[in-house]
């Protein structure tokens, strides 16, 4: 599971950020070490939601300080769901 | 009182995203008007644009950056990095505080705001976009070019519709003139051509419904002229004193000698009939410039091709000129541009200086059958080479807000 959602995170994030999947380790800080700002932040919980099928609250914000942090809290949340595949956030 | 010059510009724009490829399609009476290629609601009655082509916004302003902005500020960064270049300004030592960004936008990102309310309606509050604001707001262009050039002097926009870029550089050369800064970038940045934006100017009976003829639409000063057509684009120029520029050995393209500004205090969308707003407003830039109507050879007019525009403003130049009007040149590159709204006058600013440095006046294209009520030269159809002492540029908004620009030759 955790694999599974560490790599489907670094794709989204790499992307969005422009970064190399080289940097993208589960010690990284999205701020410090991946070049994000607060913005990006909430809007890379705005894309987890859509590719995950989740509603991420504002107070689990805080989850998403770190790659390990981010990919732990997905998966504790996408185990729930019935599959693990990318999810539009309209079709659920 | 310092003298003030431009030593360098870039534009984005729908006749070439470089200020000298558009000049060049100017001056060869090229259209950049065609079908409108986004989708649009099947009752849309207006489906022609200008639109700016091959863009690329990822070279121009980095791709992390495009999903964080609109669309006006991806062009104003790759216009404002081409004037950057162009006028060395980044290696010309000036100390970062004295050096200004004063842009003129007149709506800002309202792609961004459709797409907003859009996810708002759809999904709620939680699925607004956090980038959706800084991308929206209209100053959002001068902050992101600050930064491009580390500009850490005065920064801001000006929203004025139409005229919004020619108060910015207007206002830009009263800060350099009143000693606030050394160098200002300046001009302005416009995208409004989507769905919305083209549905919302179509209500107001202000474009042009002439889409069997794309190329034709647009008619400054012509009999037929149905309104303008809605373009796009962005123009920056680096303003400096002429004694820094010749100092440094900077390129000067001209002069900026003149600003004047005025308000017709009379109706939001239309004109004062008789031009008297817009004349003010022309005869404070000659007074701002010291300068006798006499040595002035050409007008780059407002001339939007909206039926009240072209009357009013050719009343207003007579109103200034009076018999001299019948020997000036003047002539609308909105005919081949669009309609750039906020970043119109920044484009025409090039355009003038440009035709001052080259001795060459761009035409009125589809001036066919001139109204009988617009009798001056609008130099139809063809461009026209002459060694140009005084140039000026007209650019008047909504709400009667007015501003002209006077450039002269160095």
């Amino acid at each position: 599971m955790f694999d599974q959602v560490f790599a489907q995170l670094r794709t989204i994030v790499c992307e969005r950020l422009d970064i190399s999947p080289e940097i993208f380790t589960p010690d990284a800080s999205f701020i410090e070490q991946l070049g994000a700002d607060s913005l990006d932040v909430i809007d890379l919980v705005l894309l987890v939601e859509e590719q995950f099928g989740l509603q991420i609250p504002d107070e689990d914000y805080v989850h998403f300080a770190t790659v390990q942090q981010a990919v732990e809290y997905i998966s504790a949340r996408a185990s729930k769901m019935p599959a693990l595949t990318p999810v539009h956030a309209d079709a659920v | 009182m310092s003298t003030i010059v431009i030593t360098g510009m870039g534009a984005v724009t729908p006749l070439g995203n470089d200020a000298q490829s558009a000049f060049r399609a100017a001056v060869n009476g090229q259209s950049g008007i065609g079908p409108i290629a986004f989708e649009q609601h099947p009752d849309a009655r207006v489906r022609i644009g200008a639109a700016v082509k091959e863009f690329d916004a990822a070279a121009a302003i980095g791709k992390k950056e495009v999903h964080r902005h609109a669309r006006f500020t991806h062009l104003v960064v790759g216009a404002a990095k081409e004037a950057l270049t162009d006028s060395g300004l980044s290696g010309a030592g000036y100390e970062p505080g004295r050096v200004g960004c004063i842009l003129g936008v007149g709506m800002g990102g309202i792609d961004v705001i459709a797409q907003e309310v859009g996810a708002y309606d759809r999904s709620g509050p939680r699925k607004l976009s956090p980038f959706g604001i800084p991308a929206a707001i209209p100053n959002i262009a001068a902050g992101m070019v600050a930064i491009e050039a580390n500009a850490q002097g005065p920064c801001f926009c000006i929203a004025s519709a139409c005229a919004s870029a020619a108060h910015a550089i207007g206002e830009a050369l009263e800060s350099l003139r009143r000693g606030s800064t050394d160098a200002v970038i300046t001009g302005g940045a416009e995208s409004g051509l989507n769905q919305y934006g083209v549905a919302a100017f179509e209500r107001l009976g202000a474009l042009s419904k002439r889409n069997e003829d794309p190329a034709r639409a647009s008619r400054p000063f012509d009999r037929q002229r149905d309104g303008f057509v809605m373009g796009e684009g962005a123009a920056v120029l680096v303003l400096e004193t002429l004694e820094r520029a010749k100092r440094r050995g900077a390129k000067i393209y001209a002069e900026l000698a003149g600003y004047g500004s005025s308000s017709d205090a009379f109706h939001v969308t239309r004109p004062s009939e008789d031009g008297s707003g817009m004349a003010r407003a022309i005869s404070l830039a000659l007074q701002s410039a010291r300068q006798t109507p006499d040595e002035v050879d050409y007008i780059n007019a407002h001339g939007t091709a909206t039926p009240s525009n072209d009357v009013a403003e050719t009343r207003a130049i007579k109103t200034v000129f009076g018999a001299r009007a019948q020997s000036l040149w003047v002539s609308s590159t909105k005919s081949m541009v669009g309609h750039m709204l906020g970043a119109a006058a920044a484009f025409e600013t090039i355009v003038a200086a440009l035709a001052i440095s080259r001795g060459v006046v761009p035409p009125t294209i589809n001036l066919d059958e001139p109204d009988p009520q617009c009798d001056l030269d609008y130099v139809p159809h063809v461009a026209r080479e002459r060694q140009l002492r005084v140039v000026l540029n007209n650019s008047f908004g909504f709400g009667g807000q007015n501003a002209a620009l006077l450039l002269r030759r160095v």
